[in-house]
């Protein structure tokens, strides 16, 4: 028999796992991208795509529905004026979990949860550049001409993104290789870049 | 109560970890930097994933 074997307990009573949730979630939503654990981060699709579904279309009962499942208002809002419109059409997998290595002190394996939709075009500059460069020859460092054509390389980049991320993930993967010494030069102090750095949820 | 009846020696207690040791974790080289990192998992360099910036490293 497999009963009761759904989900994870997460040590918690079923209210400290809804508090959990609930938590998470206002976290989420609010920061479109946060910092757990892995067995947290892959309980809370459960928990929050469902939700994002509903608000996907904004009527009376809708509301009501995700409303009693977070109890916070605020979330609520910005779940029917963000969240759902920007899914759009996607068939549910709204979020992405990333593993990112273990957490020091308790060595929990850790990882990164974000809405697909808001994460899908590179927060940075830098990851949109390449192409360029690669068509040199990866031949490494050519820091003069690079700059110039990360601009022009950006608006394209990032429409490809969005029709076929996987792909493009792969292509700038060699591409990346490439132009490693550039991007360290170009640093990592974009506004961008930092913003996500240390949005360590603490989800309690 | 049920006890054991011998001692179990050394030989048989060993014999019996001969093959509970830990394989090697499989590494993967990171597209971006070169470092080494595990599959499935963010660079602890450059935190790239799939040629992405998932997290930022700040040193
Ligand atoms: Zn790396």
């Amino acid at each position: 028999m497999r009963h009761r074997v759904k989900g994870k307990g997460l040590s918690r009573t079923p209210a400290h796992r809804k508090a959990t949730f609930r938590a998470l979630t206002k976290a989420l939503v609010k920061e479109h991208r946060i910092v757990t654990t892995v067995t947290k981060a892959k309980e809370l699709r459960r928990f929050v795509e469902p939700l994002i579904t509903r608000s996907k279309e904004d009527n009376n009962l809708n509301r009501k529905e995700v409303f009693s499942a977070l109890q916070d208002k605020e979330t609520v809002k910005s779940l029917f004026a963000e969240v759902g419109p920007a899914a759009g059409d996607r068939p549910g997998g709204y979020t992405r979990v990333i593993k990112i290595g273990h957490r020091q002190g308790d060595g929990a394996e850790m990882a990164v949860i974000e809405l697909v939709d808001f994460n899908d075009v590179q927060p940075e500059a830098k990851e949109t550049k390449k192409k360029k460069t690669r068509r040199a020859g990866k031949s490494s460092t050519k820091k003069a001409t690079a700059p110039a054509a990360i601009e022009e390389v950006a608006v394209d980049n990032e429409a490809e993104n969005v029709v076929e991320p996987i792909e493009n993930a792969s292509e700038s993967n060699s591409v990346t290789e490439s132009t490693k010494n550039i991007i360290e030069t170009l640093e990592m102090n974009d506004d961008s870049a930092g913003e996500f750095s240390q949005k360590d949820s603490d989800e309690e | 109560m049920a006890h054991p009846k011998r001692k179990i020696s050394k030989a048989r207690r060993d014999k019996r970890r001969a093959h509970q040791a830990i394989s090697e974790v499989t590494l993967a080289k990171c597209s971006n930097c070169g470092a080494f990192h595990k599959y499935h998992n963010a660079c602890p360099e450059c935190g790239y994933y799939r040629g992405r910036q998932v997290i930022s490293i700040n040193n």
